[in-house]
C-alpha cells in the first residue's frame, strides 16, 4: 500500500477515480431568534479523488465540516443541510443527480457508514446478525445464507470472539469496541466500493482503540475498498490512510501522503496541529507535607461492587497529581470521594493537615473553599441561566462576601487570567465557544483562591489545538497561584505535559504510582505498558509495532 | 431590551386582548353603565342602544354584569393561580432538592389528593364550608397546586442531577440558593406554560362551581353564575348565556398566547437577547 502511495501524486482525479468530489459547496439555513433565517455555507470549494483501495483521511476541529463532506459522498445532508454546489461523482455518475430513488439503490450497496457511536447506531431490539445483513439482503446482494456466512467470516476477520455465534447477541450483550467492529462488518458486509468512517474509534477507551483500528486497517486492505476516515486526531488517522486532507471552517487548509502532511506539514495550521502536545513542563520533587492525603479508600456505590478498593495518593502543593485509567477504572469515583460526594466505606481524606469529614454536609464552608472541581462537560457544568459574571462571581460573594464594584473589578482580574476580555462578564454560557466555557469554569475555580482543583477529564471534550491552550493556561496558572491539580484523565499525552506524579489505576486499585519519571520508566507491570503501548504516535507505521510489542490484551470498553 | 416590532402577531392579539379584561376587571365600577344587581328592564331584552347586550334572567343590564363578573373571575381564578403556584412549586422544588422521606410523605400525600377528582373534592369541600370568597379561592389553590407539585417536582429532579447544581453544592450553597438561583430559572419555562393553562383551568374550575351553585353566590355576578341563570333562555333563542361562555373562551385563549409567547422567550438560553 506504501508503495502505491509514494508512487501516486494525490488529489489528482483522473478517469480511474471511484469517488470524484469536485468543488463541492454545502450550505445550511440558520434560524437565530430575533433575525432573518439567512444561509451559511458549511462546506465551501472542496474537491477530492479516491482511487479503489485507497484511505483518505478528513481531519479537522469541530465544525470544520468533515462529517459533512463524508455524508455528502453518500448524498446525504444531516439536519436540512443541503448540497448547493459542485459534483459528487460515484463510479461515473454524478450521485446528487440521481434522485430518491436512485440514492436509495445506492446508499449500503456502493457507500456504507460507520457511525461514531455505535451503540446508539445499533437498534437495541434486534440481534447483531440481523441488523448486520439487513443492507445486503435489502439490496439483494445475496441470500440470507451467503450474507450470514459472509459476516460471519467479517466477524472473525474482525477478531470477534466466537464468530459463528456473535450475531446471535443483542447490542448490550458486547462491548463497546466489539459493537464498533460489528458495525464495521455490517459497513463491508455488502462489499461496498466505498466505507465513510465518521470518528469510529473517538468514543472508544485508548487500549480498546488500537484493536479497532488494526482490524479496519485489515479489513480495507483485505477487500480493497476506498474509504474516508473522518476524525480529529491526527495521530490515529496516521495509522490508517494513505492520504490526508486537513479542513477547517468548511475549506481545504492542506492535502497530501499521509507522510508528508506529518513529517513536512507546509501549512502553519497544520503545523499546529502536529506539533500539538508538546508541552514540556519540568517535573517537581515530592513535599514533605502533601495537601492532600488520601489513604487507604475503599468505596461502592449502594449496595453494589467495590469501585475503590484500598486507593491511596498524595497530592503535594503546587504539584499535579495524574491519576489514569480506562473507563471503569475508578477515576472519577475517587474524585467523587475526595469531594465528600460519596462518602468512602472506609479510609480517610487529609487535607492540609487536618482530616476532612467523609460526608460534604459535614464539612466546613473553609475546607469547600479549598478543593474545587473543573468537569469534563464545561456546557453542563454552569448554569446555563446566568451571566458570565454570576458564574464566576458567586464565589466571590460566597466565600469572601465580595459585593458590588470590588466584585466586578475581581471578576474582570479573573477574565484576564484566563485570557478573556472583561466583554465577556455579560455573556451567557450559550454565547461562548467550548474553550471559553471550559476557561470560565477554570475561572470560576479560581476565585475561591483553593490549594487544590480537582480536574475530571477537563480537555476530553476539546479539540486537540483547544485543549493545548487549556492546559498552558492551567500550568501558567499553577506557576502563579501555587494551586495544586488533581487531574484525571484517560488521555496518557496529557499526562505526559502536565503531571508531577502520576497513579494509573485499574479495576479500582492503584497498580502503579510514583513521580512521572518513576512511573513513566520500564520495567512496566502489564496493564501501564497496556496503556503507554496504545496512546497513538503521530508517525506512520506506529499501530503495527504497538500491536506487536505488547503483552496484556485490552479489556474492550 | 423588550422591542415592541418584535412582538408575533398572535401573541400581540392575545396581549391586547388579555390586558382589555384586566382593565374592564379592575375598573368595572367606573365602566359599567349599571349597577351589577340592579334591576333595570324586562326579562331578557334584546340587544338595545340602552342595553348594548340585552338583560338577563331578572332584568338586570347583562353588559353591566359582564364587567363586573370579569372582576369577579379574574380575581378568583387569579389568585388561586398564584396560591397554587407559589405552594406547588415550592414544594415541589424542595422535594425535589431533599429527597428522601420528605419526598416520599408529599408525592404520596399528593397522590392521595389527586386520586379523587378535583370537582367531586371541590363540591364536596365547599357543600361543607361557609361558601366565601376566601374558602374558594383557597380550595380551587390547594386542589390545583397538587398538579403543579408534581410538574415541578418531575422538572426540578431532572435539573437537580446536572453538573451545576452538583458544583454549587461542592461549593456549599445552601437549599434557597439551589432552589431559587439554580433550579428556577432553568424550570421556568414549563412553569410558565403551564400557568397559562392552569389559570384558564382555574376559570373554568370556577365557572363550573358555579354554574353548580356551589361557587360565586348571587347576587354576586361570575361568568359561570351567568352561563348558569341564563341557560333557560337557549330554548326561546335568547343569547343571554353564550355571551358569558364566549368571554370565557376568549379570555382563555388569550391568556395563552401570552403564555406561548412568554415561554419562547424564556426557552432562549441567551437571555431573549437574540443570536448575534
Amino acid at each position: 500500500m506504501s508503495e502505491t502511495a509514494t508512487a501516486r501524486a494525490p488529489a489528482s482525479g483522473g478517469d480511474d477515480a471511484l469517488l470524484d468530489i469536485r468543488n463541492l459547496r454545502i450550505e445550511a439555513t440558520v434560524y437565530p431568534p430575533g433575525e432573518d433565517p439567512h444561509d451559511i455555507v458549511i462546506v465551501d470549494d472542496v474537491s477530492l479523488a479516491l482511487r479503489r483501495g485507497r484511505v483518505l483521511g478528513l481531519i479537522g476541529e469541530s465544525g470544520a465540516g468533515k462529517s459533512t463532506i463524508g455524508l455528502a459522498a453518500m448524498g446525504y445532508g444531516r439536519g436540512g443541510v443541503r448540497l448547493t454546489g459542485g459534483e459528487v461523482v460515484l463510479n461515473g455518475r454524478d450521485i446528487r443527480r440521481l434522485g430518491v430513488r436512485g440514492l436509495r439503490a445506492l446508499r449500503g450497496r456502493e457507500v456504507c457508514y460507520v457511525a461514531q457511536s455505535a451503540a446508539a447506531a445499533f437498534n437495541p431490539a434486534h440481534r447483531l446478525m440481523d441488523q448486520v445483513v439487513e443492507a445486503t439482503l435489502e439490496h439483494g446482494v445475496a441470500s440470507r445464507r451467503e450474507a450470514e456466512e459472509r459476516a460471519v467470516a467479517l466477524f472473525a476477520r474482525l477478531g470477534l470472539p466466537d464468530p459463528e455465534s456473535f450475531g446471535r447477541r443483542f447490542p448490550h450483550q458486547v462491548s463497546g469496541g466489539q459493537l464498533q467492529r460489528a458495525m464495521t462488518a455490517m459497513a463491508l458486509c455488502p462489499q461496498p466500493d466505498l466505507i465513510v468512517f465518521d470518528e469510529p474509534t473517538t468514543a472508544l477507551d485508548v487500549t480498546t482503540q488500537i484493536d479497532v483500528l488494526a482490524a479496519i486497517k485489515d479489513a480495507i486492505r483485505d477487500t480493497d475498498v476506498a474509504a474516508l476516515y473522518i476524525t480529529h486526531d491526527l495521530a490515529v488517522v496516521a495509522q490508517v490512510s494513505d492520504e490526508i486532507m486537513v479542513l477547517r471552517h468548511g475549506k481545504m487548509v492542506e492535502h497530501g501522503e499521509t507522510r508528508q502532511i506529518i513529517e513536512a506539514p507546509r501549512e502553519d495550521y497544520t503545523r499546529a496541529l502536529v506539533s500539538v502536545r508538546s508541552i514540556r513542563h519540568e517535573e517537581k520533587r515530592p513535599t514533605p507535607e502533601p495537601v492532600l492525603t488520601a489513604e487507604r479508600i475503599t468505596a461502592a456505590y449502594a449496595g453494589s461492587l467495590k469501585v475503590l478498593e484500598d486507593v491511596s495518593v498524595a497530592v503535594h502543593p503546587g504539584q499535579t497529581l495524574a491519576v489514569v485509567g480506562e473507563s471503569g477504572s475508578g477515576k472519577s469515583t475517587l474524585a467523587r470521594v475526595i469531594t465528600g460526594l460519596l462518602p468512602p466505606i472506609e479510609g480517610t481524606i487529609t487535607f492540609a493537615g487536618r482530616t476532612l469529614p467523609p460526608a460534604l454536609a459535614q464539612r466546613g464552608r473553609e475546607d469547600l473553599r479549598e478543593l474545587q472541581m473543573i468537569y469534563q462537560m464545561a456546557d453542563v457544568a454552569m448554569n446555563p441561566r446566568q451571566t458570565v459574571r454570576t458564574i464566576i462571581g458567586r464565589p466571590l460573594e460566597f466565600y469572601f462576601g465580595m459585593r458590588g464594584a470590588e466584585r466586578d473589578r475581581r471578576v474582570a482580574e479573573l477574565l484576564d487570567q484566563i485570557e478573556m476580555g472583561d466583554g465577556f462578564a455579560e455573556r451567557y454560557p450559550a454565547e461562548l465557544s467550548g474553550g471559553q466555557k471550559q476557561r470560565v469554569c477554570i475561572a470560576r475555580a479560581l476565585a475561591a483562591k483553593p490549594s487544590l482543583i480537582i480536574c475530571d477529564e477537563v480537555t476530553s471534550a476539546l479539540d486537540p489545538l483547544v485543549a493545548d491552550g487549556i492546559l498552558k493556561l492551567l500550568l501558567e496558572l499553577q506557576k502563579q497561584q501555587d494551586v495544586a491539580y488533581l487531574f484525571i484523565t484517560h488521555d496518557l499525552a496529557t499526562v505526559r505535559a502536565i503531571a508531577d506524579s502520576i497513579a494509573v489505576m485499574f479495576q479500582g486499585k492503584v497498580v502503579r504510582y510514583g513521580t512521572k519519571t518513576e512511573v513513566l520508566s520500564p520495567p512496566f507491570d502489564d496493564y501501564t505498558d497496556l496503556l503507554l503501548s496504545s496512546v497513538p504516535e503521530m508517525q506512520v507505521g506506529w499501530l503495527e509495532k504497538a500491536i506487536e510489542s505488547r503483552r496484556m490484551e485490552a479489556a474492550g470498553h | 431590551m423588550l422591542d415592541l416590532r418584535r412582538i408575533p402577531i398572535a401573541a400581540l392579539v392575545g396581549l391586547v386582548l388579555s390586558t382589555l379584561f384586566l382593565l374592564t376587571a379592575v375598573f368595572a365600577p367606573l365602566i359599567a353603565p349599571y349597577g351589577m344587581a340592579e334591576i333595570v328592564g324586562d326579562v331578557w331584552e334584546p340587544f338595545s342602544a340602552e342595553h348594548w347586550l340585552g338583560t338577563d334572567n331578572i332584568g338586570r343590564d347583562l353588559l353591566s354584569r359582564m364587567i363586573y363578573g370579569a372582576r369577579v373571575t379574574i380575581f378568583i381564578a387569579g389568585l388561586a393561580t398564584v396560591l397554587s403556584f407559589t405552594m406547588g412549586s415550592i414544594l415541589g422544588f424542595t422535594a425535589a432538592v431533599v429527597g428522601g422521606w420528605f419526598d416520599t410523605l408529599m408525592s404520596r400525600f399528593v397522590d392521595l389528593l389527586m386520586s379523587i377528582p378535583t370537582l367531586i373534592f371541590g363540591l364536596v369541600v365547599l357543600s361543607v364550608l361557609p361558601s366565601t370568597i376566601i374558602t374558594l379561592i383557597l380550595v380551587m389553590g390547594l386542589l390545583d397546586s397538587t398538579r403543579v407539585y408534581r410538574l415541578s417536582r418531575a422538572v426540578a429532579a431532572d435539573i437537580n442531577v446536572m453538573e451545576f447544581v452538583e458544583a454549587a453544592r461542592l461549593r456549599g450553597e445552601g437549599r434557597g440558593w439551589i432552589i431559587f438561583r439554580e433550579i428556577l430559572p432553568n424550570a421556568l419555562s414549563p412553569l410558565v406554560a403551564e400557568l397559562g393553562l392552569r389559570f384558564i383551568f382555574a376559570v373554568l374550575f370556577l365557572s363550573a362551581l358555579s354554574f353548580l351553585g356551589l361557587g360565586v353566590q348571587p347576587p354576586e355576578a361570575d361568568w359561570g353564575g351567568m352561563v348558569k341563570e341564563n341557560k333557560d333562555g337557549i330554548v326561546f333563542g335568547i343569547p343571554a348565556a353564550l355571551i358569558p361562555a364566549g368571554a370565557i373562551a376568549a379570555l382563555a385563549i388569550s391568556v395563552n398566547l401570552v403564555a406561548d409567547w412568554i415561554l419562547n422567550r424564556t426557552t432562549d438560553l441567551k437571555g431573549g437577547r437574540g443570536n448575534v
